[in-house]
């Protein structure tokens, strides 16, 4: 719908929808959010000792840093009555408690890579794996180069054959909208395969019920 | 007052909640919106200054996360105030879209999304 202006609709709340950008510790996750969102991503900050950890558990981290964890996230007005939201999860895998509720209630997820060490995100598609949720992996090729063919990438990480990978840049807006729609195309492939991606539909679908 | 940054930053938000650290319901995810009633309910009790806040910030849907992001509070503080509110019935609360993966998600909504993003 041409000007649709969600200012306009000021008394109905628009239905909300989120996808997590996850990843190893620097990978480029905020960079994403912050490329496609229309907003500046916003950031809240956690005291640990009210997200569930004892401030004397964490042994090893001193100083401020220490006593909140950060989340950051943008935004993208799908239309009128739905907004997307994307939040980037906290890195430092010390913080992985919190994923737990993050990952309550997400359309899916991106699991970012940086190219020079893919590992680092391997605990990031773990957790994923392990509670069903569905997620691409966007490898971040930090100044734009991409020495891995993907199926290297695939390899490098024990995936899934039914997981994208895509190569992307963090910093590009259209490479990050690109990466988005491939995840929400794996999704609608699982639900129902004549639409999705043509990679998709193997079992784990549940079309034709 | 000479405490350091640090620890100000953790009391001041358990004052505004008058030292609870667990919300009262479980209506509000960071992604639940909230719209503040307007005009008020008769017989409302003065809402505190946190309070009128978020009403003010509230005037049209926002989303809790956004909500903490603005306030510059932690969402488990933003999230006891507005149980007080929901409480008092000076907010209303929309629920996320409901994600259920069993059997499976929802294909409009899907088709709504994958179109929002194809004209970005
Ligand atoms: N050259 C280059 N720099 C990037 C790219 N993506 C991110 N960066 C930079 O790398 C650093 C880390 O990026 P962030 O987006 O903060 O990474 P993050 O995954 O959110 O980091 P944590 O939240 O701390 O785990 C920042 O200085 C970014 O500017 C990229 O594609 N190319
Ligand atoms: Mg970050």
């Amino acid at each position: 719908m041409a000007g649709s202006d969600p200012a306009a609709d000021a008394v109905t709340a628009p239905d909300t929808v989120k996808i997590l950008i996850a990843g190893g510790f620097g990978v480029g996750k905020t960079t994403m959010v912050g490329s496609v969102s229309e907003i500046v991503p916003l950031r809240t900050e956690e005291p640990l000792t009210i997200a569930g950890v004892g401030v004397d558990d964490l042994d090893g981290v001193e100083g401020k840093r220490a006593t909140t964890v950060a989340l950051d996230f943008g935004r993208i007005t799908i239309g009128r009555d739905l907004v997307l939201y994307l939040f980037g999860t906290p890195g430092q895998q010390r913080f992985w408690f919190m994923w737990n509720d993050l990952a309550i209630g997400a359309l899916g997820a991106v699991v970012l890579v940086d190219v020079r060490r893919p590992q680092s995100s391997f605990a990031a598609v773990d957790f994923f794996e392990r509670r069903g949720i569905p997620f691409v992996v966007a490898v971040n090729g930090f100044f734009g180069r991409h020495p891995y063919p993907p199926e290297e990438i695939r390899d490098a990480l024990a995936l899934p054959r039914d997981v994208q990978v895509l190569l992307c840049d963090a910093r590009e807006r259209e490479s990050c909208r690109d990466v988005l729609i491939a995840l929400v195309d794996q999704l609608i492939a699982r639900v129902h395969p004549l639409l999705g991606a043509p990679a998709q539909g193997r079992p784990g679908s549940c079309g034709g019920a | 007052m000479d405490q350091g940054d640090s620890a100000g930053r953790l009391v001041r938000p358990f004052t505004l909640t008058g030292g609870r650290t667990r919300p009262s319901r479980a209506d509000f995810t960071l992604i639940t919106t909230v719209t503040t009633v307007d005009p008020p309910p008769e017989r409302a009790a003065r809402p505190q200054p946190e309070q009128v806040r978020i009403l003010r910030q509230c005037a049209r849907p926002v989303a809790v996360a956004e909500l903490a992001a603005h306030l510059d509070l932690p969402v488990s503080v933003v999230v006891i105030m507005l149980c007080d509110l929901l409480e008092a019935g000076r907010i209303i609360v929309h629920p996320p879209h409901p994600v259920r993966r069993d059997p499976c998600l929802d294909l409009d909504l899907l088709q709504k999304v994958r179109d929002g993003l194809g004209r970005l």
